[in-house]
Protein backbone atom coordinates (compact mmCIF):
# COMPACT_ATOMS: atom_id res chain seq x y z
CA UNK A 1 0.00 0.00 0.00
CA UNK A 2 2.62 2.46 0.66
CA UNK A 3 6.23 2.06 -0.59
CA UNK A 4 9.43 4.28 0.06
CA UNK A 5 12.57 3.96 -1.50
CA UNK A 6 15.80 5.54 -1.24
CA UNK A 7 13.92 8.40 0.14
CA UNK A 8 15.59 11.55 0.75
CA UNK A 9 14.28 14.69 2.71
CA UNK A 10 15.18 18.17 4.39
CA UNK A 11 13.46 20.85 5.14
CA UNK A 12 16.78 22.52 3.92
CA UNK A 13 18.95 20.63 1.12
CA UNK A 14 22.78 21.32 3.39
CA UNK A 15 20.51 19.30 6.25
CA UNK A 16 18.88 15.96 5.65
CA UNK A 17 16.81 14.74 7.82
CA UNK A 18 16.03 11.28 5.93
CA UNK A 19 18.78 9.59 3.77
CA UNK A 20 17.59 6.88 1.86
CA UNK A 21 15.15 5.75 3.47
CA UNK A 22 12.83 3.41 2.53
CA UNK A 23 9.92 1.43 3.87
CA UNK A 24 6.80 -0.94 2.76
CA UNK A 25 3.69 -0.96 4.33
CA UNK A 26 0.52 -2.90 3.87
CA UNK A 27 -3.05 -3.47 4.28
CA UNK A 28 -5.12 -4.58 7.14
CA UNK A 29 -2.06 -3.56 9.65
CA UNK A 30 -2.02 -0.86 12.55
CA UNK A 31 1.80 0.47 12.59
CA UNK A 32 3.22 2.11 15.45
CA UNK A 33 5.74 4.66 14.86
CA UNK A 34 8.19 5.36 16.99
CA UNK A 35 10.92 7.50 17.10
CA UNK A 36 12.76 10.23 19.36
CA UNK A 37 11.85 13.78 19.37
CA UNK A 38 13.30 15.55 16.30
CA UNK A 39 13.59 12.44 14.68
CA UNK A 40 11.27 13.25 11.62
CA UNK A 41 8.54 11.33 12.41
CA UNK A 42 5.65 13.50 11.79
CA UNK A 43 7.88 14.52 8.75
CA UNK A 44 7.69 11.04 7.71
CA UNK A 45 3.62 10.89 7.99
CA UNK A 46 3.44 14.37 6.03
CA UNK A 47 5.48 13.12 3.28
CA UNK A 48 3.19 9.77 3.28
CA UNK A 49 0.37 12.51 3.46
CA UNK A 50 1.20 14.63 0.40
CA UNK A 51 2.05 17.26 3.07
CA UNK A 52 5.77 17.28 2.54
CA UNK A 53 7.58 16.48 -0.70
CA UNK A 54 10.51 14.43 -0.81
CA UNK A 55 13.89 15.70 -2.67
CA UNK A 56 14.51 12.53 -4.54
CA UNK A 57 13.46 8.92 -4.16
CA UNK A 58 10.31 7.19 -4.47
CA UNK A 59 7.07 7.71 -2.03
CA UNK A 60 4.30 5.49 -3.80
CA UNK A 61 0.47 5.24 -2.05
CA UNK A 62 -1.82 3.43 -3.44
CA UNK A 63 -0.20 3.95 -7.00
CA UNK A 64 -0.24 7.50 -5.92
CA UNK A 65 2.17 9.88 -5.96
CA UNK A 66 1.37 12.01 -2.48
CA UNK A 67 2.93 15.44 -3.96
CA UNK A 68 0.83 15.37 -6.56
CA UNK A 69 -1.93 15.71 -4.39
CA UNK A 70 -4.93 13.80 -6.24
CA UNK A 71 -8.28 13.77 -5.50
CA UNK A 72 -8.09 10.36 -5.90
CA UNK A 73 -5.61 10.04 -3.23
CA UNK A 74 -7.09 12.64 -1.07
CA UNK A 75 -9.77 10.76 -0.69
CA UNK A 76 -8.39 7.58 0.49
CA UNK A 77 -6.59 9.12 3.03
CA UNK A 78 -7.18 11.11 6.32
CA UNK A 79 -4.36 12.71 8.32
CA UNK A 80 -4.93 13.77 12.34
CA UNK A 81 -2.08 15.70 13.06
CA UNK A 82 -0.58 16.08 16.35
CA UNK A 83 -2.01 20.21 16.34
CA UNK A 84 -4.77 21.25 14.39
CA UNK A 85 -6.55 24.68 14.17
CA UNK A 86 -10.45 23.92 13.84
CA UNK A 87 -12.77 26.36 12.27
CA UNK A 88 -15.75 28.04 14.56
CA UNK A 89 -18.29 25.68 13.15
CA UNK A 90 -19.93 23.11 15.42
CA UNK A 91 -19.05 19.13 14.50
CA UNK A 92 -22.33 18.93 12.75
CA UNK A 93 -22.03 21.81 10.28
CA UNK A 94 -18.17 20.69 9.84
CA UNK A 95 -19.24 17.35 8.93
CA UNK A 96 -21.65 18.80 6.48
CA UNK A 97 -18.80 20.77 4.98
CA UNK A 98 -15.97 18.45 4.83
CA UNK A 99 -17.92 14.93 4.65
CA UNK A 100 -18.42 15.50 1.22
CA UNK A 101 -15.00 14.95 0.42
CA UNK A 102 -14.84 11.57 1.73
CA UNK A 103 -16.96 9.61 -0.64
CA UNK A 104 -17.34 6.47 2.67
CA UNK A 105 -17.97 9.30 5.02
CA UNK A 106 -20.79 7.78 7.50
CA UNK A 107 -22.40 10.37 9.61
CA UNK A 108 -24.18 8.30 11.43
CA UNK A 109 -20.87 6.87 12.90
CA UNK A 110 -19.20 10.28 12.94
CA UNK A 111 -22.25 11.22 15.49
CA UNK A 112 -22.12 7.92 17.28
CA UNK A 113 -18.65 8.37 18.23
CA UNK A 114 -19.27 11.80 19.27
CA UNK A 115 -21.74 10.68 21.76
CA UNK A 116 -19.25 8.03 22.87
CA UNK A 117 -16.55 10.65 23.83
CA UNK A 118 -19.03 12.75 24.97
CA UNK A 119 -18.59 16.09 22.96
CA UNK A 120 -21.22 18.45 22.96
CA UNK A 121 -22.32 18.73 19.83
CA UNK A 122 -23.63 22.16 19.46
CA UNK A 123 -20.57 23.93 20.59
CA UNK A 124 -17.96 25.48 18.08
CA UNK A 125 -14.73 23.32 17.33
CA UNK A 126 -12.42 26.64 18.18
CA UNK A 127 -13.83 26.72 21.57
CA UNK A 128 -13.74 23.09 22.75
CA UNK A 129 -11.03 22.08 24.73
CA UNK A 130 -7.83 20.34 22.80
CA UNK A 131 -8.93 16.95 24.40
CA UNK A 132 -12.55 17.60 23.18
CA UNK A 133 -10.96 18.67 19.70
CA UNK A 134 -9.04 15.51 19.22
CA UNK A 135 -11.71 13.50 20.03
CA UNK A 136 -13.97 15.19 17.21
CA UNK A 137 -11.23 15.01 14.36
CA UNK A 138 -10.92 11.28 15.94
CA UNK A 139 -13.94 10.40 15.37
CA UNK A 140 -14.42 12.25 11.88
CA UNK A 141 -11.63 10.79 10.54
CA UNK A 142 -12.80 7.25 11.26
CA UNK A 143 -16.00 7.98 9.84
CA UNK A 144 -14.41 9.29 6.71
CA UNK A 145 -13.55 5.13 6.00
CA UNK A 146 -10.61 6.22 4.11
CA UNK A 147 -8.13 3.30 3.49
CA UNK A 148 -5.33 4.85 5.16
CA UNK A 149 -5.73 6.42 8.35
CA UNK A 150 -2.43 8.21 10.20
CA UNK A 151 -2.45 9.58 13.42
CA UNK A 152 0.17 11.91 15.14
CA UNK A 153 -0.04 11.25 19.09
CA UNK A 154 -3.44 10.43 18.99
CA UNK A 155 -3.97 9.87 22.35
CA UNK A 156 -1.99 12.86 23.41
CA UNK A 157 -4.80 15.01 25.71
CA UNK A 158 -7.07 12.27 25.86
CA UNK A 159 -8.81 11.90 29.00
CA UNK A 160 -8.66 8.39 30.85
CA UNK A 161 -12.01 6.87 29.94
CA UNK A 162 -11.34 8.59 26.53
CA UNK A 163 -8.16 6.03 25.61
CA UNK A 164 -10.03 3.49 26.69
CA UNK A 165 -12.93 4.55 24.19
CA UNK A 166 -10.31 5.26 21.99
CA UNK A 167 -8.99 1.82 22.16
CA UNK A 168 -12.68 0.12 21.12
CA UNK A 169 -12.71 2.36 18.15
CA UNK A 170 -9.69 1.77 16.27
CA UNK A 171 -10.16 -2.10 16.90
CA UNK A 172 -13.25 -1.94 15.59
CA UNK A 173 -11.83 0.17 12.46
CA UNK A 174 -9.21 -1.76 11.92
CA UNK A 175 -9.94 -3.85 8.29
CA UNK A 176 -8.29 -5.99 5.62
CA UNK A 177 -8.67 -3.05 3.38
CA UNK A 178 -7.44 -0.92 5.83
CA UNK A 179 -4.13 0.44 6.97
CA UNK A 180 -3.38 2.48 10.03
CA UNK A 181 0.17 4.13 11.10
CA UNK A 182 0.29 6.09 14.58
CA UNK A 183 3.05 7.79 16.20
CA UNK A 184 3.03 7.74 19.64
CA UNK A 185 5.58 8.20 22.72
CA UNK A 186 2.57 6.26 24.77
CA UNK A 187 3.20 3.09 23.87
CA UNK A 188 1.52 1.47 26.98
CA UNK A 189 -1.67 3.08 25.73
CA UNK A 190 -1.83 0.93 22.35
CA UNK A 191 0.25 -2.11 23.63
CA UNK A 192 -2.60 -4.56 22.40
CA UNK A 193 -3.33 -2.93 19.09
CA UNK A 194 -0.40 -2.18 17.37
CA UNK A 195 0.44 -5.58 15.51
CA UNK A 196 3.73 -4.00 13.59
CA UNK A 197 6.77 -1.58 14.95
CA UNK A 198 8.51 0.74 12.98
CA UNK A 199 11.53 2.46 14.60
CA UNK A 200 13.16 6.22 12.57
CA UNK A 201 15.92 6.95 14.37
CA UNK A 202 19.36 8.52 12.53
CA UNK A 203 17.75 9.37 9.29
CA UNK A 204 16.62 5.97 8.31
CA UNK A 205 14.56 3.22 9.35
CA UNK A 206 16.27 0.70 11.17
CA UNK A 207 12.95 -1.67 12.39
CA UNK A 208 10.22 -2.73 10.70
CA UNK A 209 8.49 -5.71 12.24
CA UNK A 210 5.57 -7.37 13.40
CA UNK A 211 5.63 -7.89 17.54
CA UNK A 212 4.99 -11.54 16.69
CA UNK A 213 8.42 -11.88 14.52
CA UNK A 214 10.40 -9.88 17.51
CA UNK A 215 9.07 -12.12 20.07
CA UNK A 216 9.78 -15.01 18.03
CA UNK A 217 13.32 -13.95 18.63
CA UNK A 218 13.82 -11.87 21.26
CA UNK A 219 12.78 -12.42 24.92
CA UNK A 220 12.13 -9.79 27.10
CA UNK A 221 12.64 -10.71 31.21
CA UNK A 222 14.51 -9.66 33.68
CA UNK A 223 17.93 -10.76 34.72
CA UNK A 224 17.09 -13.23 37.62
CA UNK A 225 15.96 -15.34 34.94
CA UNK A 226 18.35 -15.36 32.25
CA UNK A 227 19.92 -19.06 33.62
CA UNK A 228 23.73 -17.99 32.18
CA UNK A 229 22.26 -16.73 28.96
CA UNK A 230 23.95 -13.65 27.62
CA UNK A 231 21.76 -10.38 27.80
CA UNK A 232 21.58 -8.40 24.33
CA UNK A 233 20.65 -5.56 26.18
CA UNK A 234 20.24 -4.71 30.45
CA UNK A 235 18.32 -1.79 31.89
CA UNK A 236 17.96 -1.05 35.73
CA UNK A 237 14.05 -1.45 36.03
CA UNK A 238 12.14 -0.69 39.12
CA UNK A 239 11.69 -4.81 39.97
CA UNK A 240 15.61 -5.15 38.99
CA UNK A 241 17.38 -5.26 35.99
CA UNK A 242 15.46 -5.60 32.50
CA UNK A 243 17.28 -7.69 30.09
CA UNK A 244 16.96 -7.85 26.32
CA UNK A 245 18.19 -11.80 25.04
CA UNK A 246 17.73 -14.19 22.16
CA UNK A 247 14.90 -16.43 22.43
CA UNK A 248 16.29 -19.76 21.87
CA UNK A 249 13.68 -21.60 23.65
CA UNK A 250 10.80 -20.80 21.34
CA UNK A 251 9.25 -19.75 24.36
CA UNK A 252 6.78 -16.24 24.89
CA UNK A 253 7.38 -13.18 26.15
CA UNK A 254 5.17 -9.94 25.84
CA UNK A 255 7.38 -7.22 23.18
CA UNK A 256 8.31 -4.23 25.95
CA UNK A 257 8.24 -1.33 23.29
CA UNK A 258 10.19 0.65 25.32
CA UNK A 259 12.82 -1.21 26.69
CA UNK A 260 13.19 -2.70 23.00
CA UNK A 261 13.00 0.99 21.67
CA UNK A 262 16.11 2.40 24.07
CA UNK A 263 17.86 -0.75 23.09
CA UNK A 264 17.74 0.56 19.44
CA UNK A 265 18.66 4.39 20.29
CA UNK A 266 21.59 3.46 22.91
CA UNK A 267 23.30 2.33 18.99
CA UNK A 268 23.78 -1.08 20.51
CA UNK A 269 23.55 -2.80 17.74
CA UNK A 270 23.51 -6.24 18.95
CA UNK A 271 19.43 -6.36 19.05
CA UNK A 272 19.24 -4.85 15.56
CA UNK A 273 21.24 -7.41 14.08
CA UNK A 274 19.46 -10.08 16.05
CA UNK A 275 16.08 -8.85 14.36
CA UNK A 276 17.84 -9.06 10.99
CA UNK B 1 -8.93 -7.63 30.32
CA UNK B 2 -5.82 -7.41 31.46
CA UNK B 3 -3.06 -9.55 29.85
CA UNK B 4 -0.24 -11.43 31.37
CA UNK B 5 3.07 -10.67 30.11
CA UNK B 6 4.15 -14.48 29.76
CA UNK B 7 1.75 -15.96 27.30
CA UNK B 8 1.15 -14.80 23.90
CA UNK B 9 -2.24 -12.80 24.10
CA UNK B 10 -3.74 -14.75 21.20
CA UNK B 11 -3.73 -17.67 23.69
CA UNK B 12 -4.92 -15.68 26.20
CA UNK B 13 -8.05 -14.85 24.23
CA UNK B 14 -8.68 -18.12 23.51
CA UNK B 15 -8.47 -19.20 27.26
CA UNK B 16 -10.90 -16.72 27.93
CA UNK B 17 -13.37 -17.74 24.69
CA UNK B 18 -13.01 -21.21 26.45
CA UNK B 19 -13.99 -20.59 29.72
CA UNK B 20 -16.66 -18.60 28.46
CA UNK B 21 -17.87 -21.26 27.05
CA UNK B 22 -17.45 -23.98 30.18
CA UNK B 23 -19.27 -21.56 32.33
CA UNK B 24 -22.13 -21.60 30.01
CA UNK B 25 -21.99 -17.75 29.03
CA UNK B 26 -22.01 -18.72 25.54
CA UNK B 27 -23.90 -21.67 25.26
CA UNK B 28 -23.37 -24.82 22.88
CA UNK B 29 -24.22 -24.56 19.90
CA UNK B 30 -24.53 -20.79 19.72
CA UNK B 31 -22.80 -17.84 17.98
CA UNK B 32 -19.96 -17.10 20.04
CA UNK B 33 -19.05 -13.11 19.39
CA UNK B 34 -17.71 -12.02 15.95
CA UNK B 35 -13.77 -10.83 15.51
CA UNK B 36 -14.79 -6.94 15.79
CA UNK B 37 -17.09 -7.72 18.69
CA UNK B 38 -14.39 -9.57 20.64
CA UNK B 39 -11.51 -7.35 19.56
CA UNK B 40 -13.76 -3.96 20.57
CA UNK B 41 -14.59 -5.74 23.72
CA UNK B 42 -11.11 -6.58 24.64
CA UNK B 43 -9.71 -3.92 23.08
CA UNK B 44 -6.92 -5.53 21.29
CA UNK B 45 -5.93 -5.64 17.32
CA UNK B 46 -8.65 -7.85 15.42
CA UNK B 47 -6.21 -9.76 13.95
CA UNK B 48 -5.04 -11.35 17.48
CA UNK B 49 -8.80 -12.41 17.83
CA UNK B 50 -8.49 -13.88 13.91
CA UNK B 51 -5.53 -15.77 15.35
CA UNK B 52 -7.43 -17.17 18.42
CA UNK B 53 -10.03 -18.50 16.47
CA UNK B 54 -8.10 -19.91 14.19
CA UNK B 55 -6.46 -22.11 17.10
CA UNK B 56 -9.61 -22.49 18.73
CA UNK B 57 -11.04 -24.06 15.11
CA UNK B 58 -8.03 -25.83 14.74
CA UNK B 59 -8.83 -27.77 18.29
CA UNK B 60 -12.39 -27.95 17.26
CA UNK B 61 -13.87 -26.12 20.02
CA UNK B 62 -15.81 -23.48 17.55
CA UNK B 63 -16.73 -23.81 13.97
CA UNK B 64 -17.25 -21.38 11.07
CA UNK B 65 -20.56 -21.72 9.47
CA UNK B 66 -20.13 -19.32 6.64
CA UNK B 67 -21.77 -16.88 6.22
CA UNK B 68 -23.51 -16.26 10.01
CA UNK B 69 -20.27 -16.50 12.09
CA UNK B 70 -18.41 -18.43 14.59
CA UNK B 71 -20.33 -21.13 17.01
CA UNK B 72 -19.33 -23.40 19.82
CA UNK B 73 -19.29 -27.24 18.56
CA UNK B 74 -21.10 -30.16 20.20
CA UNK B 75 -18.00 -31.38 21.53
CA UNK B 76 -16.47 -27.84 22.37
CA UNK B 77 -15.85 -28.67 26.00
CA UNK B 78 -14.46 -32.30 25.55
CA UNK B 79 -11.93 -30.67 23.07
CA UNK B 80 -11.08 -27.62 25.48
CA UNK B 81 -10.34 -29.83 28.28
CA UNK B 82 -7.93 -31.85 25.73
CA UNK B 83 -5.93 -29.31 24.96
CA UNK B 84 -6.25 -27.17 28.11
CA UNK B 85 -4.39 -30.78 29.48
CA UNK B 86 -2.61 -30.23 26.70
CA UNK B 87 -1.22 -27.45 27.65
CA UNK B 88 -0.59 -28.16 31.56
CA UNK B 89 1.61 -30.82 30.54
CA UNK B 90 3.75 -29.14 28.08
CA UNK B 91 3.55 -25.57 30.29
CA UNK B 92 3.03 -25.91 33.74
CA UNK B 93 4.24 -29.42 34.58
CA UNK B 94 7.34 -29.12 33.95
CA UNK B 95 7.83 -25.62 35.56
CA UNK B 96 6.35 -27.74 38.97
CA UNK B 97 8.94 -30.16 38.67
CA UNK B 98 11.82 -27.99 38.63
CA UNK B 99 10.47 -26.53 41.63
CA UNK B 100 10.19 -29.41 43.21
CA UNK B 101 13.58 -30.77 42.23
CA UNK B 102 15.05 -27.85 43.68
CA UNK B 103 13.66 -27.68 46.42
CA UNK B 104 13.94 -31.43 47.21
CA UNK B 105 10.74 -32.76 47.33
CA UNK B 106 9.42 -36.04 46.95
CA UNK B 107 7.04 -37.59 45.04
CA UNK B 108 5.39 -39.23 48.15
CA UNK B 109 5.20 -36.06 49.55
CA UNK B 110 3.39 -34.42 46.75
CA UNK B 111 1.06 -37.61 46.12
CA UNK B 112 0.04 -37.50 49.97
CA UNK B 113 -0.69 -34.35 49.69
CA UNK B 114 -2.55 -34.57 46.55
CA UNK B 115 -4.88 -37.09 48.49
CA UNK B 116 -5.43 -34.53 50.68
CA UNK B 117 -6.23 -31.76 48.57
CA UNK B 118 -8.93 -33.72 46.73
CA UNK B 119 -10.50 -35.30 50.02
CA UNK B 120 -10.64 -32.10 51.34
CA UNK B 121 -12.28 -29.85 48.34
CA UNK B 122 -14.16 -32.49 46.04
Amino acid sequence: MIKLNNLNFGYSKKKLLFKNLSLTLSEGHIYGLLGKNGAGKSTLLKNIAGLAFPIDGVCSVKGFMPSQRLPGFLRELFFIPEEMYLPSLTPAQFAKSTGHFYPNFDIGHFNNMLNEFEVPLDSKLNKLSFGQQKKVMIAFGLAANTSLLIMDEPTNGLDIPSKSQFRKIIASALTEHRCIIISTHQVRDLDSLIDSLIVLHRQEIVLNSSLDAISDKLTFTSSAQLNGKKALYTEDGLGGINTIVANTEESYSKVDMELLFNAIITENTSVTDHLK
Amino acid sequence: MEFRDNEAIYLQIAGYVSENIMLGKWAIGEKVPSVRELAVELQVNPNTVVRAYEFLQQRNVIANKRGIGFFATNNSMENIENYRKERFLKQELPEFFRNIYILNISLEEIGKRYQDFKSENY
